[in-house]
Parts: C-alpha cells; sequence; structure tokens
C-alpha cells in the first residue's frame, strides 16, 4: 500500500522538528453547505490533519459543545452520505489528510464495505470509530484496512499495558491519546498523567502519537506539542465556531504558533 | 440443548452483545467482569447476598393462581410471579442489592444509574441508603414529570436525582448521561446499569442477579400444576425481569417464553418502541442488538405509555432468543395497556406498574382461545407510581361523584 497523507504528514513534522495541528469538526455544524468553508479556514491558519466528526444522535464519550453541535448538524440535515459530500469538496481544493471521526453505528447501518470504497473515493485517508474497542475490531476494520484507508484508534489513561499493545497493534497512521477519563471538552488545567500516558504507549510502538481531549488554549496545546506528535483540538474550535466564525482563523493560528517546539 | 453457557468467554450472545464503549471504559468492565466472577464463586459473597434478597427484599416471591380473572376468561389458567411484592414494589431491587455489593466488595464508594420509570432508581437509592453510598440518579425530565412519586421517593432515600435535557428526555438519554458520568469518574465510581444491556458483563450480570425469579416460579409451578406452564409471559424493555425469568425455562423446549415490548400508539416509527417491530441490528450504549433508527442510522424516537418500556434498544440476549425462535415477541399498545391493568384491578385486586400491564395484556388476549393451557405472567412491578398516569388516562374515575362499574 502507498503511503497515506496522515503517514506521509507525520513524517513531514517530524523531520521539521514539530507536532502537527489537528482539529476536529462535527462536519454538517452549522450547515453542511458552512463546513468546506471552514475547512478552508482551518487550513488556512494551520492546521495539518482534520477529523471529519460524523454527528450522532447519542455521543456518549462528547461533552456538551459537541453534543449541541451534532444535533445542529443532525437539524441541517447532515447525515454520512452527505458528510462524504463533504470530505470530496475540501479534497477538490486540498491535499490535507482527513480523518473520519464517527461512532460506530452510523457507519454500521451505512454499511462498512461501501463506506470502505466511498470514503476512499472521497478522499479520506482513515476512519477512528469511536465506540469500536480491539475486541470487536478485527471484523470492522479490514473492509477499511483492504481499500488503504488507515485505522486509528484510541489509548486512554485507564488503559493497561495489554490494552495498550492492542491499541497499537490495530492502529495504523497514529495513536490517539485521550489525555483524560472523562468526555470531551474543554479543560482549564491539562492532565497531568499525559506525559506518563505518552511513556507508555512510546514503549510499546513507534507510531506517531497525537493527544486530545480537553486541550483548549494555545499554551496548553504548546506544552502538549513538547511531548506528542500531533495535538488534537476540538471543542474549543467547535464552540469558537458556534459563537463567532469570524474569530475561528485568529483563534487557530494562535494554535499553530504552539507547534513549534 | 440451548444457549445455557450463553454468552461466550466475550460477552456474545450469538452474533449480540459484547463490549463497544470508548477505550476508557474498557479496563473498567475488564475490572468489573473479574470482579463479578470471583463475586459469583465465593460463598460468602452468595450468602449475603441471599440473606439480604430474603430478609431485606421478600423473596422469593409467591406465585399466585388468578382464579376470578382465568374464570373471567374462560381459558388459559393464569398465575402471576409477583415481583411487585417485593420491597420498592418491583423485580429491580434483586440486581440493586446484586451489584450494590459488588460495588461495595470493588470500593467503589460512588454510584450512578440511570432510571425511567423510577423503579431502578428508587431501588438503587434504597441500597445506597442500606449500605451508605453516594447515590446520582440520570433521570429524561420527561420520565421525571410523568414519574414524579418516584423523583420523590428517591430524594427521600437520600439520592441526587438529575434531570436530563437531551434528546427525547427518557431512558435513552439518561443512560447517555450516565455513560459520560461514569466515563469522567470511573476510578470511584461504580454504574449500577438497571436493566439486562449494555456492554459486557451487564447483560450477563444483570441477569444472574434476576434469574431467581424463574428458578422459583419454575420450582412453584411444578408443585402447584404437577407440570411445567406452556407459556411464560413478561415485557420487555431493556429486558431484565423478562430474561429473568425465561432464563430457567429456556432448556424446557416444551415452554412457550413471550416477551411484549411497547407497542405505543402505533407501529409507525417514533410512535412506539417495539425493537421487533422494524428495528435492526446496530451498536449504542455498548452493545450490538436490535434498534430502532432512522435511515441515517441515528437512534430513532420511541414512544411508551410506560417510561420502563420507552427505549430504543432491546437487551443482547433477547435479540439471540428472537434469531433462534427460542423466544417470540410481540407488542401491546399504550390503549390495550391501561385496560388491562383495570381488568387485573378488578378481577384480582391487584394494580400492576404499567410495564407489566403489558405482559397482562399478552395474557388476557390469548388465554380465552387455550382452555387447559397454564400461563405464568411477570407481574415485575406494583401500579402506585403510575397512578397520576392512570388518573390522566381514566378521567371518568377521577370524578368526585364517581363510581365505577364492577366486572
Amino acid at each position: 500500500m502507498p503511503q497515506t497523507r496522515i503517514q506521509q504528514l507525520f513524517e513531514r513534522t517530524q523531520k521539521d522538528g514539530r507536532a502537527a495541528l489537528i482539529a476536529y469538526l462535527t462536519a454538517g455544524d452549522p450547515t453542511p453547505e458552512k463546513t468546506p468553508e471552514i475547512a478552508a479556514t482551518l487550513i488556512r491558519a494551520g492546521v495539518d490533519l482534520i477529523e471529519l466528526g460524523v454527528p450522532f444522535s447519542d455521543p456518549v464519550a462528547d461533552g456538551p459543545v459537541i453534543q449541541r453541535a451534532s444535533a445542529r448538524a443532525i437539524d441541517a440535515g447532515t447525515n454520512l452520505p452527505k458528510v462524504l459530500e463533504i470530505a470530496k469538496q475540501i479534497r477538490s481544493h486540498s491535499e490535507v489528510p482527513l480523518l473520519l471521526f464517527t461512532y460506530l453505528n452510523p457507519a454500521l447501518h451505512y454499511g462498512l464495505e461501501k463506506l470502505a470504497a466511498d470514503a476512499k473515493a472521497a478522499g479520506i485517508d482513515g476512519v477512528l470509530l469511536t465506540d469500536l474497542s480491539v475486541e470487536e475490531a478485527a471484523a470492522f476494520m479490514q473492509p477499511l484496512r483492504n481499500v488503504g484507508l488507515d485505522t486509528v484508534f484510541l489509548a486512554a489513561p485507564t488503559s493497561t499495558e495489554r490494552r495498550l499493545k492492542l491499541v497499537s497493534e490495530y492502529s495504523t497512521g497514529f495513536v490517539y491519546l485521550v489525555s483524560r477519563t472523562g468526555v470531551t471538552g474543554e479543560r482549564v488545567a491539562l492532565s497531568e498523567t499525559l506525559g506518563e500516558l505518552i511513556a507508555k504507549v512510546r514503549a510499546v510502538t513507534t507510531l506517531p502519537l497525537a493527544a486530545g481531549f480537553g486541550i483548549s488554549t494555545p499554551e496548553q496545546a504548546a506544552a502538549v506539542a513538547k511531548m506528542a506528535d500531533g495535538v488534537v483540538v476540538g471543542s474549543a474550535i467547535v464552540r469558537q465556531i458556534e459563537q463567532d466564525l469570524n474569530g475561528l482563523e485568529p483563534m487557530v493560528r494562535a494554535l499553530a504558533e504552539g507547534m513549534k517546539r | 440443548m440451548m444457549t445455557a453457557s450463553q454468552p461466550d468467554s466475550t460477552g456474545h450472545f450469538g452474533p449480540y452483545g459484547g463490549r463497544f464503549v470508548p477505550e476508557v471504559l474498557m479496563a473498567p468492565l475488564e475490572e468489573l467482569e473479574l470482579a463479578y466472577r470471583e463475586a459469583s464463586a465465593d460463598p460468602e459473597f452468595q450468602a449475603e447476598l441471599a440473606n439480604l434478597l430474603h430478609h431485606y427484599a421478600g423473596r422469593p416471591t409467591p406465585l399466585y393462581y388468578c382464579k376470578r380473572l382465568t374464570e373471567t376468561l374462560g381459558g388459559a389458567k393464569i398465575y402471576l410471579k409477583r415481583e411487585d411484592l417485593l420491597h420498592t414494589g418491583a423485580h429491580k431491587i434483586n440486581n440493586a442489592i446484586g451489584q450494590a455489593l459488588l460495588a461495595k466488595r470493588m470500593g467503589k464508594k460512588r454510584i450512578i444509574a440511570e432510571t425511567g420509570a423510577g423503579q431502578h432508581g428508587v431501588a438503587t437509592a434504597t441500597v445506597c441508603a442500606l449500605f451508605g453510598l453516594e447515590c446520582i440518579i440520570y433521570m429524561g425530565e420527561e420520565d421525571m414529570r410523568r414519574q414524579r412519586l418516584n423523583v420523590f421517593r428517591m430524594r427521600l432515600l437520600g439520592a441526587t436525582v438529575v434531570g436530563v435535557k437531551n434528546g427525547t428526555r427518557t431512558l435513552k438519554d439518561a443512560i447517555s448521561e450516565a455513560m459520560r458520568d461514569w466515563v469522567t469518574n470511573v476510578h470511584t465510581t461504580h454504574y449500577l446499569l438497571g436493566s439486562a444491556l449494555g456492554a459486557h458483563p451487564y447483560p450477563m450480570m444483570v441477569r444472574d442477579f434476576h434469574k431467581c425469579m424463574g428458578i422459583e416460579a419454575r420450582a412453584d409451578i411444578l408443585q402447584m400444576e404437577g407440570r411445567l406452564p406452556d407459556t411464560v409471559i413478561a415485557c420487555v424493555g431493556g429486558g431484565s425481569n423478562a430474561i429473568g425469568i425465561f432464563h430457567a425455562f429456556i432448556p424446557d423446549e416444551g415452554v412457550k417464553l413471550v416477551g411484549v415490548e411497547a407497542g405505543g400508539r402505533s407501529l409507525q416509527l417514533g410512535e412506539h418502541a417495539a425493537r421487533f417491530e422494524g428495528g435492526t441490528p446496530g451498536v449504542l450504549h455498548g452493545a450490538y442488538t436490535y434498534m430502532l433508527q432512522t435511515p441515517d442510522g441515528q437512534a430513532a424516537v420511541t414512544h411508551s405509555v410506560s417510561a420502563g418500556l420507552d427505549y430504543v434498544l432491546i437487551g443482547p440476549e433477547h435479540a439471540m432468543l428472537h434469531d433462534q425462535g427460542r423466544a417470540e415477541y410481540t407488542s401491546c399498545n399504550d390503549a390495550d395497556a391501561l385496560t388491562a391493568a383495570q381488568t387485573l384491578a378488578r378481577t384480582e385486586g391487584i394494580i400492576p406498574a404499567l410495564e407489566s400491564a403489558h405482559a397482562v395484556s399478552e395474557a388476557i388476549a390469548r388465554a380465552p382461545s387455550e382452555p387447559g393451557k397454564v400461563y405464568i405472567v411477570n407481574l415485575s412491578g406494583r401500579g402506585d407510581k403510575d397512578t397520576d398516569i392512570y388518573r390522566e388516562n381514566l378521567p371518568e374515575l377521577d370524578a368526585a361523584d364517581s363510581n365505577p362499574t364492577t366486572f
């Protein structure tokens, strides 16, 4: 399989001695028409990888900000076919790596084989299935791997060593570290256990590690950029979109500044 | 021999069940499973559980022959498994005691739970009071409105009731919110899930804490009738009372097992909670199972007059029993459940919970054409909590000068 855009990105950023800035967007928030425009703003402001979140009716891993965004997107008629359409539009203007970020059910309902083919055709590079554990993963990720999509899994502070090994084995592209126990959302202080988690995962894999959950300010992002290969900012960006779209570009530029080590 | 050793070691009932949760919860679920398996094999734990079920909750519950109801219908003999007579008024206390003992054993001092009708919330608040544990109950605001009495009971017992404003403001949203709490506070907290659903080991563990219902009923009917029943009927929301009474009868292939889902206002999507009427397998709240969903794979809106049955998923073991044909599933609409509740009240002097009234309705519908047959209906809860809904739906009984006609 040729390298995916995700794999190329981390090669590049590692060579440049910086961390990749990863932005999470709820696709279709506030409307499916707006998302490609928002993505263009993010790319302009220095985002290296975009996670396109598929809105779900019951986002159990998400805090209030992304819950609200999901509800807005669903109300605006966003579904998985529309998210793929959005990806296609982003791809027509940019080579930014795209990671489809979804709860399992919408993907299952769409059909995983069909999703794999259609996502690849839309220019998506990888998939993260939020509620797919490695124990259940074998049957679900094969269709994605078959078409050359990266499969990214979550590692958490609660994960045992056995689990961290499995997560690393199942992941391609990078491993997503959940920096703290809890739902998505901004936090005042950075998790004190992130460094420990990064060390534990580094011990079992050479894959790049990106950390997310609770990272919102430029200071926090810069601190994480010193430890991890990628920094994910989600709720803070989604909140900025909710409150003032005009403020998005300067906000993200400030985050991108901190990626240099 | 069917299904006796289900689930398999990874929590699957045939293709259903499993463990579909964010990674943060995976290790805690492994830890819970291990603790449960150890406790199950520990005679001391089992003795403490048996002691509390007997002296505190009131087990065993009677199997009661409904002579007048049977004669009124003129067909099959109807027996009720009287879970409504348990402390707190429903079967839910069996599981609440079991899991609270387990939480204590695991050193967890903070308990969270979801509740629909409020019966599981009351049972959880009760055991938390008994064991001195902190108790937080998540409940949809719509359910808080329609089960006000139980909200008050929980608070009286010292629990904090958190209203959930998301989505349909019912059981589905209460479970999602409880899961978010658990993800956040997993080190200190046990999630005392109230039905035979969710990620492994919950469907197995909750069933095991409830299987005493079927074991007792089976022994009693053998003594009272000298034979096994022809049919066992139970209502199915998540499915804990149904799997609890079915389980002992699964190897008895001549015994028909009938689960009754909530038919709501109609069988149009959005108007009911009958997962086998148009639902398809999907993943939500930790398991792969039948689910009512929209064409986009979102959880569908559900409706039932009974908050305890108003839920978008069915427990995974029921999904397997359905596909195997070992159990059959049917539905009862809101109106028929209300009528069945009145019929039972006036022939037997027993006011059932609206959930259980769905099972009673199915027995009433079947009995006239099956003389000579013997039914056991799981009367999973009593109806006090539903007084407001009965009043709303039966205004003629609520007038100052009302004197209902007798049967």
